[in-house]
């Protein structure tokens, strides 16, 4: 199995990616985890977790072909 | 019923099954205040009022700049200087006569917001920081209006409707999608991260398109749910928001909203502004602004007749101290030295007060 993460705003720039592939991950924990370790960065970055175009409050299951965005805050206007 | 011209104006829209004379209606009878007329606010403003919402208030306390124009699509070079809730009021009406349009040129802050939001139904977000986005929020939540959202950076843009009850009876506000206020240094405001004219413009426009079909009572539009779009790469993402448990931070009436503390706008450092020599006359006439002339001594005159001071810019920094007013004009011969006055200016004040540079210089008013 292999989710797809999505990066926005300046999590991207954190990546140098928009869209990775992470395959094997069972839950979103570990995937943020496993993340933080790539992406030291994003550690002391605020963002909120979309699973499957779904908010998410707490750790998530992720099924095959899941799909994880990562939202930072943002405020221009 | 419509009157004649009326049916004209708006029979394209009308003509839609989905809207109809129905929607209209409802539009005619809707009070919409945007908070903000920048690069949300304009063009969201324009097709509001094109589109026939009966009531529309502008609150912005701000002034027009040069750095605006690229993407607050309602001013020109002739507007820089004067306020944006004004002249966009004023365009407005020229665009569209029918409706009422209300400027409130002033900064809503936790003392005023709770007056003005309360006369208006629906309240579209047109703002560009953190604090004002919470206060605006908690304004909403203890008054229970609705609110548009958006917000952008660089080549990307958030819209979502908050504060309106699902078929469930829950309504998720901005509280629920970012349950702490970010500090300061945490998110790059506009002016650091820098942002696409166009950005805005798209996000302005959806946010006056989710009205438009909230207003007329369409489906599908963005109630808890978050539209997130990047220009640049086209990945479009639409995220159901959920409640955020336990909540916390909303002040409990609107006697403790008044006494909140929502922090520095952290808005972008200030640019002077500046204005031409029909403006400055007028601010001159008024008799409220204090007006420095910074040429060196021994220079040419020009000024006689407008009530002024001089500080030479040699010494400009030695005498800040001195300068007091709340609109604030320096001037000088060609524009150059005057401008460079207002930055110093502005970087000891911030924005706590108007602080213009005569553009052109003082040759300006003698044409």
């Amino acid at each position: 199995m292999e989710v797809k993460v999505f990066f926005f705003g300046g999590l991207a720039e954190i990546t140098g990616e928009g869209c990775i592939r992470v395959p094997e991950v069972r839950d979103t924990d570990e995937l943020i985890a496993r993340l933080q370790v790539q992406y030291q960065a994003l550690s002391q970055t605020r963002y909120r977790v979309v699973v499957n175009n779904r908010m998410i409050q707490e750790n998530t299951s992720l099924d095959q072909q899941a799909e994880v965005a990562l939202l930072p805050p943002f405020s221009g206007g | 019923m419509l009157d004649i011209d009326m049916a004209a104006r708006y029979q394209r829209q009308i003509a839609l099954r989905q809207f109809g004379l129905e929607g209209q209606r409802k539009l005619l009878e809707a009070k919409v205040l945007i908070i903000g007329a920048g690069g949300l606010g304009c063009p969201a403003l324009l097709y509001l009022a094109a589109a026939g919402v009966g009531h529309i208030g502008i609150a912005d306390g701000d002034m027009i700049s040069l750095s605006n124009l690229h993407r607050q699509v309602l001013y020109g070079m002739a507007d820089l200087g004067y306020s944006k809730a004004v002249i966009a009021a004023k365009k407005l009406r020229e665009l569209n006569p029918d409706i009422t349009i209300t400027e409130h040129p002033v900064m809503l802050t936790p003392e005023n917001a709770i007056d003005v939001i309360d006369r208006y139904q629906y309240i579209v977000d047109g703002t560009d920081n953190f604090p004002s986005r919470y206060m605006i929020n908690d304004a909403c939540q203890i008054l229970g209006k609705p609110w548009v959202y958006g917000s952008v950076s660089q080549f990307e843009g958030q819209v979502a409707i908050f504060n309106v009850p699902d078929k469930e009876g829950n309504g998720i506000d901005y509280r629920d999608l970012f349950p702490i206020p970010p500090d300061n240094g945490d998110v790059l405001n506009c002016e650091e991260a820098g942002v696409l004219g166009v950005v805005p413009g798209m996000i302005g426009i959806l946010q006056a398109a989710e009205l438009l079909k909230l207003i007329s009572g369409m489906d599908k539009t963005l109630v808890n749910r978050l539209i997130t779009f990047n220009m640049l790469t086209h990945t479009l993402l639409i995220a159901q928001l959920v409640p955020s448990l336990p909540r916390s931070g909303v002040p409990k009436d609107r006697e403790a909203f008044r006494k909140m503390d929502y922090g520095n706008r952290c808005s972008p450092r200030l640019a002077a502004v500046e204005i031409n020599a029909s403006r400055f006359r007028e601010l001159a006439q008024q008799g409220q602004a204090t007006i420095i002339d910074v040429r060196e001594a021994g220079e040419l005159a020009g000024l006689e007749t407008f009530r002024h001071i001089r500080i030479p810019i040699s010494s400009l920094k030695d005498h800040l101290a001195e300068i007091k007013g709340e609109t604030i004009v320096f001037c000088c011969q060609s524009g150059k030295r005057s401008l460079e006055a207002a930055s110093l200016l502005i970087a000891k004040w911030g924005d706590t007060a108007h602080i213009y540079s005569l553009k052109g210089g003082i040759s300006q008013l003698t044409d």
